[in-house]
């Protein structure tokens, strides 16, 4: 099985500076997991405790996961997965 | 430095008096490497805070894939504060997430939705640190 995830500019010293990885996973976190085996440390910037950090946007298939399960989001061979940190701050 | 053109320094300012007292968020895209905010993309502040901006994660999508899909980044990323000075704050620094970016701050604190002067300030945040740069506005981006 192999998804292709895109990997956002700040995220790219895990992926010695490449764009887009391939990984393996049924699911979102077990894909998550896989990336790690690969890309030490970029799990802990994706999750926080059970879940995905707040400022922190995946898409499968060009659907936001916090739509379609979260971490327990489905994926199959094929998949486009993508990592966009959140675009956000404010004056407080 | 940050070099932008008169018509986009212009197009960012009416935004946020627009958009004031609510923030105002947006995007300034240009080719991959060639440091030229180009292509003004006002954003929907999907939080529609004083306080807070965040752009919805749907057009975030759409907004880097056409970026993608034209070879292009994000040269300029702007907001503004809408009662504080235009400088990052704590949030704006934990969250700011392109290294590469010039961080535009704007503040309408002053004039609100009116005419008047704005603080436009642009900012590097990367790894935590911010510095500040010179805001050069020309007539027209030279090729």
């Amino acid at each position: 099985m192999a998804i292709e995830v895109r990997i956002p500019t700040i995220l790219r010293t895990y992926t010695g500076g490449e764009k887009a990885v391939t990984a393996d996973g049924a699911s979102l976190s077990a894909l998550i997991d896989d990336l790690d085996a690969n890309h030490p440390g970029i799990k802990e910037r994706l999750i926080e405790g059970a879940d995905l950090r707040r400022f922190v946007n995946v898409y499968v298939n060009d659907e936001d996961v916090r739509f379609i399960g979260g971490l327990e989001a489905e994926l199959s061979d094929g998949d486009q997965v993508v990592v966009l940190p959140a675009v956000a701050g404010g004056a407080r | 430095m940050l070099t932008i053109d008169r018509a986009t320094y212009d197009a960012i300012i009416a935004h946020a008096k627009r958009d004031h007292p609510d923030e105002a968020c947006g995007v300034v895209a240009g080719p991959e490497g060639s440091d030229r905010p180009e292509r003004l993309i006002e954003m929907v502040n999907a939080a529609g805070s004083p306080t807070f901006y965040e752009f919805d994660s749907t057009e975030l999508l759409e907004l880097y894939k056409e970026m993608w899909d034209r070879d292009e980044e994000p040269v300029v990323i702007y907001h503004s504060h809408t009662a504080t000075e235009a400088y990052p704050s704590r949030t704006d620094i934990g969250l700011a997430s392109e290294p590469g970016a010039h961080y535009v701050l704007v503040s309408t604190r002053d004039h609100g939705n009116n005419d008047g002067p704005v603080e436009f300030r642009s900012y590097r945040i990367v790894d935590g640190e911010v510095t500040e740069e010179e805001v050069t506005v020309v007539d027209e981006l030279r090729n």
